[in-house]
């Protein structure tokens, strides 16, 4: 659910990266961080266990630029990928306006992806949102990795309905940046179109 | 329950900046925070420069997420106040309606008692002020806020 603030000019989205656990998204956010300028940027707050794991989630505030005079801010999440934290990713969903699904290209981390993907259509439904309707792009992540499935296999089995995809290496920042600008404008797009933020408008909780 | 988008005009904005205000002085308090149950910082009082804001906001709302989350499980409508006791900070935060967080940090020049009696009466008015601020959003008639925005202003934000 987007927010509109009139007397400071501001539209702040939030964008939430989904997916199974280790395939990357802190990595994501970690690198928009490192690459972007210190002004469009605020802190990023990563809530994480001993072992670097992403405990409740990751947070980057970011400043895109202006469109009429508004200042367009998004909030970057992501979402603890290990399956026994459910009950947080659930939390982080809530008034979500794009979603990035990061997908672990690895051929062992295929039936992972699947579950995760099935756990995010579960946990919006819940929230009544549905996928299909809120901006939602794909990410193919470590592609560089020695035993990837092939792109058309992964399109075929993780984005049937032909979303906007990507081929990413989030370690050295391939792709990273286009699934952002794919996200943002596709949550832009549909605040244009006055889609309550592109949530479910009746959301019922 | 209806989640509508959560915009804000000035009127409504300059009515909740009186209360935010008020409440600093009343309460005898360092700052007051108005945050929306996603994250956003909707308004500030008091001495807010030396904290980042936009952090405290997101994590506020994490922390009333995860309460609520707790609050299910137990088969409570929701935790409405929590407060955090430090050495020399203390927090108190309230949910206001179910839609917004109305965060109290203090030190030790006022009391528990008082921040909370001031927060009480606050939280009531805020509380009618955002059940008018959202009829008026959830307003069928009301204009797509960025029905002007062109798909060009959208690409040109994206040009490298």
């Amino acid at each position: 659910m987007s927010f509109i603030n009139y007397l400071s000019r501001e539209i702040n989205c939030k964008i939430v990266y989904y997916g199974p656990g280790l395939c990357g998204k802190t990595t994501n956010l970690q690198y928009i961080y490192n690459k972007t300028n210190p002004e469009a940027k605020g802190k990023m707050i990563s809530l994480a266990t001993e072992t670097e794991r992403t405990l409740f989630f990751d947070f980057l505030p970011l400043a895109l630029g202006e469109i009429r005079g508004f200042k367009t801010r998004f909030h970057l999440y992501t979402v603890p990928g290990q399956v026994f934290y459910d009950a947080s990713r659930k939390l982080i969903l809530k008034g979500v306006d794009g979603v990035v699904f990061v997908a672990d290209s690895q051929i062992a981390r295929m039936e992972a992806n699947l579950e995760s993907m099935e756990n995010l259509r579960t946990n919006l439904a819940e929230q009544g949102y549905s996928l299909d309707k809120l901006p939602y792009v794909v990410q193919y992540n470590k592609r560089d990795m020695p035993s990837v499935a092939p792109v058309d296999e992964l399109r075929a089995l993780l984005n049937p309905t032909s979303v906007p995809d990507y081929e990413a290496i989030a370690t050295s920042g391939e792709g990273v940046f286009e699934t952002l600008k794919a996200i943002a404008k596709l949550v832009l797009t549909e605040l244009k179109r006055g889609g309550a933020g592109a949530g479910p408008g009746t959301g019922t909780r | 329950m209806s989640n509508p988008q959560m915009v804000m005009y000035e009127e409504e904005f300059n009515q909740i900046q009186v209360i935010v205000d008020r409440l600093v002085r009343e309460a005898n308090a360092q700052v007051v925070f108005i945050i929306d149950k996603n994250g956003q910082l909707i308004a500030a009082a008091g001495d807010t420069e030396q904290i980042d804001t936009t952090s405290l906001a997101s994590l506020t709302a994490g922390n009333i997420a995860a309460t609520g989350g707790i609050a299910k499980l137990l088969r409570e409508n929701e935790f409405s106040t929590q407060f955090h006791e430090g050495e020399r900070a203390n927090i108190h935060i309230q949910l206001v309606g179910n839609r917004v967080i109305l965060v109290v940090i203090f030190d030790n020049k006022t009391s528990l008692g008082l921040v909370r009696l001031r927060v009480k009466k606050a939280s009531e008015e805020l509380n009618h002020i955002f059940e008018a601020l959202l009829r008026k959003v959830s307003d069928p008639n009301r204009e797509a806020p960025f029905a002007e925005i062109t798909d060009d202003d959208i690409d040109n934000l994206f040009n490298d």
